[in-house]
Order: structure tokens, then sequence, then C-alpha cells
């Protein structure tokens, strides 16, 4: 960021390094947010086992797994548009955003479409449906909408930063000697994928 | 401008991990289905890490960054897991 004030010679202050310790101390953060509720799933997995693996057989491993792939490919896009600007290849940079937009959305789609099937069955916090069901039944979905809603939340907000990105990539604001910005937001798209790793199996995967 | 990240690996570097990614999930898959007792869990739990050791270092370039880096990765894991074998040892002695 330059300011061209009148008489001052433009200096740019970097700190690429700076700002990549920031962004892994926010990650670190995100880390703790999601651990705590880990933990509350570790503890609640224990004590109802039955109940949980009852529950998980709701959920569609097809469409897990599908998201799964999504999620793995949408990290490898943005990791080669990181080493494409860094070789100076703006146009496979902006490409491999595009693509991970796109690879975005469609995991948002699967997941409306797995929501909407489960909210369309009565099973949706304080539903009729849910309150007959034991109480370990009730933390499993309860868990599962709060962890996988987080979680999604964080895919619409590295949608967002990713968008902005790709604008500042079009413009040349990010360049083959200054993409520290597109690598903290790679960072932050690495982070999403990687609670997914765990939510996976943990929801998907109880048999 | 100083340069003090080492060199960051190519695209083919990439494109393997992302196949080792997707063969770990087709086995954490494939064993779901298989009933192995406790160690379900255990295994996959085990898998998702080694998916995410991949991650970390490679997609999220840990192997190729300063020691600073590394060092706050294995405090905040450390952490982690503090507070998680406290809490089991919590629910397992309660």
């Amino acid at each position: 960021m330059s300011s061209n004030q009148e008489g001052t010679a433009v200096h740019v202050h970097r700190d690429d390094l700076g700002a990549k310790i920031g962004m892994w101390l926010f990650l670190f953060t995100e880390v703790l947010l999601f651990g705590g509720m880990f933990l509350v799933y570790a503890f609640y997995r224990i004590q109802h086992a039955d109940h949980f693996r009852v529950a998980a057989m709701e959920l569609d491993t097809g469409i897990g797994t599908l998201n799964t792939i999504i999620l793995l490919t949408s990290s490898l896009t943005v990791a080669l548009a990181i080493a494409a600007i860094q070789k100076g290849n703006r146009f496979f940079s902006v490409l491999m955003i595009n693509l991970t937009l796109i690879f975005a959305v469609m995991f948002m789609v699967n997941k409306y479409f797995e929501w909407s099937a489960k909210i369309s069955h009565g099973i949706y916090p304080g539903s009729n449906v849910m309150l007959e069901l034991p109480n370990g039944q009730i933390l499993f979905f309860g868990l599962y909408y709060v962890m996988t809603g987080l979680h999604a939340l964080h895919v619409v907000i590295g949608v967002v930063i990713l968008g902005v990105m790709l604008i500042q990539l079009m413009k040349k604001k990010i360049t083959q000697d200054n993409h520290v910005k597109l690598e903290n937001a790679g960072l932050y798209w690495h982070l999403v994928d990687l609670i997914w790793i765990f939510l996976f199996p943990l929801f998907y995967l109880i048999q | 401008m100083e340069n003090h990240v080492k060199k960051h690996p190519g695209y083919s570097t990439y494109i393997f991990v992302w196949l080792a990614l997707l063969a770990f999930t087709s086995i954490t898959v494939t064993v779901a289905g298989i009933d192995l007792g406790n160690y379900t869990m255990l295994v996959a739990l085990g898998i998702a890490a080694i998916k995410s050791v991949l991650v970390i270092n490679i997609f999220m370039h840990i192997k190729y960054e300063e020691k600073i880096f590394k060092v706050f990765l294995l405090l905040s894991l450390f952490t982690l897991l503090s507070i998680f074998i406290l809490t089991l040892f919590d629910i397992i002695y309660r």
C-alpha cells in the first residue's frame, strides 16, 4: 500500500513474513473455536455411542464423500493458483481461483440439498420429530447442524475473500513479487478444508 | 527485497499430494464399512491426521516456512491435545 504524498519518496512498507505470521495466529484461534466443538462432540459421543451410531445412519455418506472430494480438489486449485502467480503466470492463477470458486459453489449446492432433505424429514433443531428422539440423537443432530453450519459459513466467507483476491489478481494488484495476500487467502481456504477432513469421518462415517 | 522463504514446490508436487489425499479418502470410506470395534474411530482419526499433515506441510507450505511457523504450530497442537486428553481423563474417571 503506497501513499503518494507530495515530496516524500514512495516507500512501500511490506512485511510478508509478518503478514503470514499474523494469518497463522488467526488460524490458531479458528482451530480453538472448532476445537471446542470437537471436544463437545467427543464428550457426548463417548456418553451416547449407540445413539450417535443410529443418528449417523440418517446422513448421506455419498454426498459427504462427494463434498470431501470437491473440497480437496478446491484446495489443490488454490495451491496451484499461488504456484502460478509465483511463476508469473497470471492467466493460470486467475483460472485456478475461478475453478476454486466453482468448487465452493458446488459444495454449497450439495450442502443445500443435504440440509433440505433433512429438514423435509423433520430433522432440524426444535422440530417435533427431533424432540421425540432420544437425547443422544438430538445431541448428534444438534452438533451436526452447528458444526457443519459453522463450517459452511467459513466456506461462504472463503468465497468472498477469494472473490476479492480474484479482482485484485485481475487488476494486477497481486503480482509475482507481491502475492502474500493470495497466500493468506489460500491459508484460510486450506483451513476450511482441514476442518472438513475431520468433520467428514466423525459425522458421515460412523457405522 | 529479501527473500527468506525456501523454494515452493512446482505444480506436480501439489497434484501428487492431491492424488494421495483422494486415495486416503477412498481408504477411509472403505474402512468405515468394516467393523473394527473400538478401533474404527481411531483408524478414521488416524487417516484424517495423515491427510492433515499433507495439507499443512505442502498445501499450506509449512514445510518450506521459517522455523517460527513450526514452533507456533506445534505449540497450538500441543495446547489442543492437552485440552482433549485432560477432558478425556475427566470423562473416563468420572
